[in-house]
């Protein structure tokens, strides 16, 4: 077997908060060969970032490295800052999540792979390009020769991250870091990077250290997966072992809580569909207007959709598709440009201001970001009584009982109606969320992705809730999201949007195991599942489509 | 994934663990108010808490030395001579043969001095003999309260236009943003002639307050910048679909929010206020006599500056002390306000963490 090109040995990493060092990651010990992948999982503050970042010492000032890191047998702990900056780029690169906001947006994304380059080898400016455009070749981006002399902002979000991996591999690293390469992409191009990394990888023999929260991602790409918890090491094992025979019990929780695709129990659908819809859209369309040179954008076209009450609709699709434009337009939030929309029975398009402020009272929402959708200055049991004490339907002791009602409802303990949004987990802000959109009751619930910024297990704990309140209070809903898995879980009917058209909808069983349109069977097709050999059948089957 | 029923206790188990996420950075945030938090950091910023001490101590120490009027409540003071006294100007004492020099002596009879202790007249005296000491505390009370007045009505001027062009955006953004613009361009030196040469003699305060119809114009700009990222959060419309006004949309959600750059920008826009106010009383378009303030006393006594400095350096001495500590103190808030702001570890915290971390070891 090769020589691994690196070895960690008894890593730690301390953070320095308020007088004392909190450790965020502890002992860490793994090695990685050429050609292998390593995936470090974990949730949240788990320390798998700071893992992959303290590698190279590109941590915040406030961070202690101990223990070893040897690559290429050098150690990367004491060891002077020129030649950390030397093992950077050169043998080490690094992908991030964000590559909008990892390019330079000032500068054209040949002219950040030349820097690269020409930071590292002794290389005219011709001869860089020559070598820019090859590379820009080799992750597949279209007319590379033109997309040189183009600006990030000029490229889709799978582009960009193709750009930036061109970057990573400029220099031929023997050790790619990717932090979460995939996660702010649609599903469809996620498959296609991931794609394009092992390929790279097989051809460049390179090692990978993959650093995700996705186990659909780690199922695809990973020989030896690591599972982080609080810092430290739970299980280390190959792929294989930790998905098939996991032995440390949080381990086998994670897994457990990753929806997968056809895998709940059928929901028995207890809905009149002959009743008065809840909410009904017909032919709606949603223009955002236009704004100084900028001009009017159709956001959502001929959108028709009835939700029925006590039924709860998955509106899926990917980013840009207009799924969050119906949400806050089943709301009021937005103006529609034609059609008409009826939330009880009564138009919400011709409303004026005083009936649009009684038709909210039988609506509610949950936000995407629990950061910031709840008001940080006010203490949650505030944020959660407005909507009551607007209504005029309690004040004062009355109020606060009803707001410490509605916390144990939602499975938060009574005395949270003092505490500050800060004080809180992302989990727990979106419980807050849940409550405040059922104070008044509401005969329809909007859901605009609310736990795509949560864990696995935090989600799981979440849609456990959502469902056990709709069996109780019966509110119609509608759940946007981009992951199928998640609305699979929920949804009664499912509706999938591309590029604000309504493509395919109809009961979930049907859409999942009978897609008729072609952009859903993508769609269903593209989620990852959290199984290595499944995974693999998938991955081939695709390729062989392609060719 | 199954779906799981539990108890409400092993839920509420769980919620103990689900906080871990993040658990380090909200450490030292952990069952505080946002208003904790802040004042937490305030009081790390040592030249701040150091400049709030001393500005205080200033304020309260003029304001009580001699006479003060707070409205219709008049404060007799403490000090012995009145701006109005004329007491006998003293010849022969002083050195180089000028007259009326301050008799304060501040280096102590072991070192060779005078004793410490302030004398007849601390500060000196006038050409015609007033106790400058006296001239000085009501100068500075005037300017410390054009300063006050000044701040108080750039602040609400401009936080209303601001808040009002930013939530609003559009036609009225263009608008107040243009008149706002058409104000910035007339200097500010410009603005306070015109209105120093017209109401200069209607006193102090009605001056002032023309002063703070010009001064919001940075501020107004500020706070419309913060209106238009805050008025996109969720919240806000988490607070329409409940059904809130749009005024208690732009007052009880978005302006409690964008209340730290409005603190931090008023302290700064305080100090620039009372630099404006004395630079116009020396050009002579401020504060006119009988009135005094610190820019018209040095104005006054500019001609005296190669024989008597002294009546240059007392009144300099307030107008940078008091301009100085207000800029710390702004410093301060807003390190206090910006929650990304996070203290440097200085080598010693490192090296005594070192060391605990050997020991432990």
């Amino acid at each position: 077997m090769s020589e691994p090109i690196l070895k960690v040995k008894d890593f730690s990493v301390d953070f320095w908060v308020d007088g004392l060092w909190y450790p965020a990651a502890i002992k860490m010990n793994f090695e990685l060969h050429p050609g292998k992948v390593l995936a470090i999982v974990g949730e949240s503050g788990s320390g798998k970032s700071t893992t992959a970042l303290g590698l190279m010492d590109l941590l915040a000032s406030n961070a202690r490295r101990s223990g070893q890191v040897l690559i290429k047998d050098v150690d990367m702990i004491n060891v002077k800052s020129s030649t950390l900056r030397k093992f950077r780029g050169k043998e080490v690169a690094y992908i991030f999540q964000e590559p909008m906001t990892a390019l330079n947006p000032v500068y054209t994304i040949g002219f950040q792979i030349v820097e690269t380059l020409r930071n590292h080898f002794d290389m005219g400016p011709k001869q860089a390009r020559t070598r820019a455009v090859e590379l820009l070749t080799m992750v597949e981006i279209p007319s590379p020769e033109q997309s040189f002399d183009k600006y990030p902002h000029q490229l889709s979000g799978g582009q960009r991250q193709r750009a930036m991996i061109a970057q990573a591999l400029a220099c031929d690293p023997g050790l790619l870091v990717a932090d979460e390469p995939t996660t702010a992409l649609d599903v469809t191009i996620q498959a296609e990077i991931l794609d394009l990394m092992r390929s790279l990888k097989d051809r460049l023999n390179s090692a990978i250290l993959l650093i995700t929260h996705d186990m659909g991602v780690v199922a695809d790409m990973a020989d030896e997966i690591l599972v982080m918890k609080d810092g430290l090491t739970v299980e280390h094992g190959s792929s294989d072992q930790i998905f098939n025979r996991p032995k440390h019990p949080y381990t086998t929780e994670l897994l457990a809580a990753v929806p997968k695709l056809g895998s709940s129990r059928k929901r028995v659908l207890k809905v009149a569909r002959d009743a008065e819809p809840v909410l009904k859209m017909r032919n709606v369309t949603i223009e955002y207007p236009k704004r100084g040179r900028i001009p009017a954008f159709t956001a959502v076209k001929d959108f028709s959709l009835d939700i029925f009450p006590g039924e709860i609709v998955g509106l899926v699709g990917e980013s840009g598709s207009g799924k969050t434009t119906v949400g806050k337009a089943a709301i009021g939030l937005l103006p529609i440009k034609s059609g008409s929309l009826e939330i009880v029975g009564k138009d919400i398009s011709k409303a004026s201001q005083k009936e649009l402020f009684t038709i909210r009272r039988h609506t509610g929402i949950v936000f995407q970001d629990p950061a910031s959708s709840l008001n940080p200055r006010l203490p949650i049991g505030e944020s959660i009584g407005e909507p009551l004490f607007l209504a005029k339907l309690a004040k004062g002791d009355e109020l606060n009982k009803k707001v410490e009602d509605l916390l144990e409802q939602v499975e938060l303990p009574r005395s949270y109606r003092n505490r500050f949004p800060h004080e809180l987990s992302g989990g727990q802000r979106q419980r807050v969320g849940i409550a405040r959109a059922l104070a008044l009751t509401p005969d329809l619930l909007i859901a605009d992705e609310p736990t795509s910024a949560l864990d696995v297990s935090v989600q799981a704990r979440f849609l456990d809730l959502l469902l056990d309140l709709q069996d109780k209070l019966k509110f119609a809903c509608l759940f946007i999201s981009h992951d199928l898995a998640v609305v699979d879980i929920l949804a009664h009917r499912i509706a999938v949007m591309q590029n604000g058209i309504l493509v395919e909808e109809g009961e979930r069983d049907q859409i999942l195991n009978s897609a008729k349109d072609p952009y859903t069977q993508r769609l269903i097709a593209a989620v990852p599942v959290p199984d290595p050999a499944e995974q693999r059948k998938r991955r081939e089957a695709r390729l062989a489509g392609k060719k | 994934m199954k779906i799981r029923r539990k108890s409400k206790e092993q839920a509420l188990e769980e919620l103990t663990i689900e906080s871990g996420e993040n658990a380090i950075a909200n450490k030292e945030v952990e069952g505080l108010t946002q208003w904790q938090i802040i004042r937490r950091r305030f009081f790390k910023h040592k030249a701040a808490v150091a400049s709030l001490i001393f500005l205080t101590f200033i304020i309260v120490f003029v304001f009580s030395a001699v006479d003060a009027n707070f409205g219709p409540i008049k404060t007799k003071g403490w000090w012995k001579w009145s701006p109005d006294d004329l007491p006998d100007l003293r010849f022969g004492d002083c050195p180089n043969d000028t007259i009326g020099c301050p008799t304060i002596s501040l280096v102590p009879k072991f070192l060779g001095g005078a004793g410490i202790g302030l004398g007849e007249h601390p500060f000196g005296q006038d050409d015609i003999g007033r106790d400058y000491f006296s001239l000085v505390m009501k100068g500075t009370q005037r300017s410390i309260q054009v300063m006050f007045i000044i701040g108080f009505f750039a602040a609400i001027i401009g936080t209303v236009v601001g808040a009002v062009a930013g939530y609003y955006r559009g036609v009225v953004d263009n608008v107040l943003m243009r008149f706002t613009d058409f104000i910035i361009t007339i200097p500010a030196v410009i603005v306070g002639s015109v209105i120093g040469a017209k109401f200069g003699n209607l006193g102090a305060i009605i001056l002032a307050v023309y002063l703070g119809l010009f001064a919001w114009t940075g501020l107004s700009r500020l706070v419309r910048g913060e209106f238009l990222t805050l008025r996109e959060r969720e919240f806000v419309d988490a607070a329409r679909v409940a059904g809130a006004s749009t005024r208690r949309i732009i007052f009880k959600h978005i302006l409690p929010n964008a209340v730290g750059v409005i603190i931090v920008s008023v302290t700064l826009l305080l100090s620039g206020a009372i630099l404006l106010e004395t630079a116009l009383s020396y050009l002579g378009f401020g504060v006119v006599p009988p009135d005094v303030s610190l820019g018209l006393l040095i104005n006054q006594y500019q001609d005296a500056f190669t024989t008597r400095p002294f009546l240059f350096w007392y009144p300099g001495f307030f107008i940078v002390s008091i301009a100085l500590s207000i800029n710390f103190i702004g410093d301060g808030l807003r390190d206090a306000f910006d929650p990304r702001q996070k203290r440097k570890i200085t080598k010693k915290e490192k090296q005594n963490a070192r060391a605990i971390a050997r020991n432990q070891a």
